[in-house]
């Protein structure tokens, strides 16, 4: 383990765990489900385009939808089976709206299509756009929550070098521990992950960063990375304070840089991944395996047998509730995600996706929520706590007051919905809601105006061409009238050449005339 | 499942508005204590009117603007804005004139705006200037202050409910004020040091019901229930600007000591210019905002028309806030360069 000289991040809380809930058996396999929903947006970016037809028989690991436009990736088939429809299904989202899946019945074998090593060159001699791809092709997104493409995320582009590879295994928020469990039970996966990420941006150096709450896994990961020999991989307990997950905030605590505001990563030479992306970076590149599956907590004190599942990529939510033993008596709702940043679903026919990283299964008075809203009286204390440092109580008044240039002026696009800043509240404010509230608003007013500036230009290009048409009319007709005036001016040279031609002849002939005589 | 959704985040930490209005109550009370051991019952008979007024104005604007009464009412603020007008109204105001000052601030200052929150300016100051610019005579009233107090329970409310006239015996200018009146007359500080309304620290008496109220601010603190910026930096500027010219001319500048330790500086400090609803929003504002309201008080109280400076000031400088929250916006993360980076 490292001395490694650790920073802070601004603001943050001090959170009860519940972590103890879930992580104390290992991961289990979760039964395969009859019926698989597979939705074809499971990412950041443009939705994948389906490739299969109702009524086609797939493999699993076949890949049934292809990515759309840069920031897309493949969906596979995570068992064999029917396709039985492609259609609107209600998906994990907090809108509770359905939207485009695949749905496959499953036959039961879970038969892998030919080849499943699909990859057989040694990753290590391979160019890093190769393995890209490669990574792309198996339909990896980031599996901490966000779930924006790997493959982006592991091109450096243009940037100058790499400094630091994190691999984030902080997993701040409570109650979930999958990426805790899987940091157990496949360090060696997630290092094998970690250096294939490696190999593609040519880090200088890695850093895995775990809180300090899960020490079995930084004593595995410890010594998987020992074994290795290699003093530039890192493993780093950082102080348990939400959100130390944050990309932001983790790279802040290892390094001490600020990654800029509307800013990346890579513009303080730090890339960031998840630990479960980097197994699953690892079993693409060596065994060729899609992602098809990934490893959701099932907690709460609302579920008899809270649990770590290693669970089919469309297995629905009730499927996964009864194999962690169903509701208890006191069950009150149902979250995906944690209790700080996930949100409420109401169907229970919702997929499992490749970012449902928990399910969180409420008992009645488990969550201490917030009482009803009063004023806000200013206080500060969500500003002490914010993370991005930003004045929430002044983005709640301008939110408040539709004022969306004052609210950008405060930043609010700086705003990670943490969620620091309601839960310190005195007044109970539901803050986060208001920021959502006025980032849509201003998403939408951003369409409106790009629609105005589009019919806009399009009056103007129409004008401009009437305009164009009647110039040229007119230059046409000017021409015109000076041709026929031009044409006019001829005849009467012709008249006057005739006229000189007819008196020459008649001086002629009276010449003639004369000199007859 | 419940019918309503909710959004996150799920879990709250517990902090509440009434919570800590209840602790800025308690932290009055050594104030409030020695305020009446000096200066006799008349503080809490102003404690009394003032919080029932408060409360039944409080009560009968919200059932005009058909909000709900008891939750508004439960947030205690309006509880807290009677007693800080009340502690800086004289001990000897008429009844009347502590509804008029406490209604005022409650209807007008407060709920006409749109209730806790929306106010600009601080409620129990402007009830406060109010009174003192259409009541001077009333207002100037104070008694003077001993230990037992010199007047007697039943010549009290004779005073405060019936209209008596306080006998000249019973009755002193503030220390603010003498001096102030001393000044004017052409005398200088040294030849006042042995008057009767000097003592140790500040204003005769005075300087105790101030320890008293720093002591207070001091526990709030200690409980993190107001942050150090406000009181730091309005006692801070005030001293600042008190010394200097105390340094430059003794005689006619009292020294920074009278000035904190005289007149409403700790009540203001810790208790009045702390009001989130009207103080700047951050760290740095909060520092500029009460900067300004100790220079502006220790200019009032040199060269105004009045005694002592803290409301004037403190609604001054709620004029300046929307200014100051605006120009003093903390870079957010990522916006300065990080300044501890490490080298790969």
């Amino acid at each position: 383990m490292s001395g490694r000289r650790l920073h802070e991040f601004p603001g943050g809380l001090k959170l009860e765990g519940h972590k103890s809930l879930s992580n104390a058996h290992p991961i289990r396999r979760a039964p395969l489900s009859e019926l698989l929903v597979i939705p074809l947006q499971q990412h950041i970016g443009e939705p994948a385009e389906p490739l299969v037809k109702v009524g086609q028989k797939v493999l699993k690991g076949e890949p049934i939808a292809k990515p759309q436009g840069y920031i897309s990736v493949p969906i596979h088939a995570s068992s064999s089976g029917t396709v039985i429809a492609i259609d609107d299904h209600p998906v994990p989202h907090p809108s509770g709206l359905s939207a485009p899946c695949i749905l496959i019945k499953t036959d039961g074998d879970d038969k892998w299509c030919e080849p499943p090593r699909f990859i057989l060159d040694d990753w290590r001699e391979m160019e890093p756009s190769a393995l890209r791809n490669r990574i792309r092709e198996a339909g990896i997104v980031g599996l901490g929550g966000a779930g924006f493409p790997t493959f982006i995320k592991l091109n450096p582009g243009t940037a100058p070098a790499v400094d630091w590879l994190i691999l984030n295994g902080a997993e701040c928020e409570p109650y979930i521990t999958c990426d805790d469990l899987v940091m157990r039970e496949r360090a060696e996966q997630i290092v094998g992950g970690l250096l294939v990420m490696r190999h593609a941006l040519h880090a200088a150096r890695c850093l895995i960063g775990i809180e300090d709450n899960k020490p079995e896994a930084i004593a595995r990961l410890g010594e998987v990375v020992a074994a290795l020999g290699d003093d530039t991989i890192e493993v780093v307990p950082v102080p348990t304070r939400y959100p130390a997950g944050g990309e932001k905030q983790l790279i802040k605590v290892l390094t001490g840089r600020e990654v800029p505001s509307n800013g990346l990563p890579l513009d303080v030479r730090v890339v960031c991944h998840n630990v479960a992306t980097a197994a699953a970076v690892f079993q693409a590149v060596e065994d060729g395996r899609p992602l098809v599956s990934r490893v959701v907590t099932v907690t709460g004190h609302g579920i008899q047998d809270p649990c770590n599942l290693e669970v089919p990529i469309g297995t629905p939510v009730e499927d996964l509730l009864r194999e962690a033993g169903h509701f208890t008596d006191s069950f009150e709702r149902l979250i995906i995600g944690g209790p700080m940043m996930g949100f409420e679903i109401t169907s229970l026919r919702v997929p499992v996706i490749k970012t449902t990283n928990c399910l969180l299964a409420v008992a009645r008075d488990e969550l201490p929520g917030a009482g009803p809203q009063l004023p806000c009286i200013r206080c500060g204390a969500c500003a002490e706590t914010c993370p991005a440092r930003l004045q929430p109580q002044m983005l709640y008044w301008y939110s408040q007051a539709r004022d969306f240039d004052r609210v950008q002026d405060f930043k609010l696009f700086d705003c990670i919905e943490c969620g620091c800043c309601s839960y310190v509240c005195p007044s109970h404010i539901p803050l986060v809601h208001y920021y959502r509230y006025a980032k849509t608003e201003i998403w939408a007013r951003e369409r409106e105006r790009e629609k105005a500036d589009h019919a806009r230009r399009r009056h103007e290009f129409r004008q401009e061409r009437l305009e164009r048409e009647k110039r040229e009319r007119q230059e046409r007709l000017r021409k015109k009238q000076a041709a026929a005036k031009a044409g006019s001016d001829k005849k009467a040279e012709i008249q006057a050449a005739l006229a000189r031609v007819k008196q020459k002849k008649a001086k002629q002939a009276a010449d003639g005339e004369a000199t007859d005589k | 499942m419940s019918g309503v959704l909710h959004s996150s985040p799920f879990i709250h930490g517990g902090n509440r508005v009434d919570r800590l209005m209840r602790q800025v109550l308690l932290a009055l009370l050594p104030g409030i204590v020695v305020a009446t051991a000096l200066m006799g019952i008349g503080v809490l008979v102003n404690l009394v009117v003032a919080s029932t007024t408060a409360l039944l104005a409080e009560w009968a604007m919200v059932r005009i603007r058909r909000r709900d009464a008891g939750a508004v009412l439960a947030d205690t603020s309006a509880l807290l804005t009677a007693v800080l007008l009340a502690l800086a109204l004289p001990a000897y105001a008429p009844w009347w004139l502590v509804v008029v000052a406490t209604g005022f601030a409650i209807v007008v200052a407060k709920q006409l705006y749109g209730g806790l929150g929306q106010n600009p300016f601080n409620p129990a100051m402007v009830g406060y200037v109010l009174a003192i610019i259409s009541f001077p005579r009333e207002m100037t009233t104070w008694p003077t202050l001993g230990f037992p107090p010199e007047v007697g329970i039943g010549q009290q409310l004779a005073i405060q409910f019936l209209g008596a006239v306080p006998p000249d015996a019973v009755t002193a200018a503030t220390p603010l004020d003498s001096v102030k009146t001393h000044l004017g007359m052409g005398e200088t500080l040294s030849e006042m040091t042995t008057a009767s309304f000097l003592g140790t620290l500040g204003g005769a008496g005075w300087e105790w019901i101030n320890l008293a109220f720093l002591a207070g601010g001091a526990w709030m603190l200690w409980r993190g229930t107001i942050r150090w910026h406000i009181p730091v930096a309005m006692l801070g500027s005030l001293a600042t600007m008190a010394l200097l010219f105390w340094m430059v001319d003794g005689d006619r500048f009292a020294s920074p000591l009278f000035h904190l330790f005289s007149g409403a500086t700790m009540l203001g400090a810790f208790f009045i210019a702390t009001d989130p609803v009207t103080a700047a929003a951050s760290p740095r504002g909060r520092l500029l905002y009460a900067a300004g309201i100790g220079i502006l008080t220790w200019l009032i109280r040199n060269f105004g028309g009045y005694p002592d400076g803290v409301a004037f000031s403190v609604l001054l400088m709620n004029m300046a806030v929307p200014a100051i929250d605006y120009y003093t916006r903390p870079p957010v993360f990522g916006e300065r360069q990080g300044d501890d980076s490490d080298v790969a």
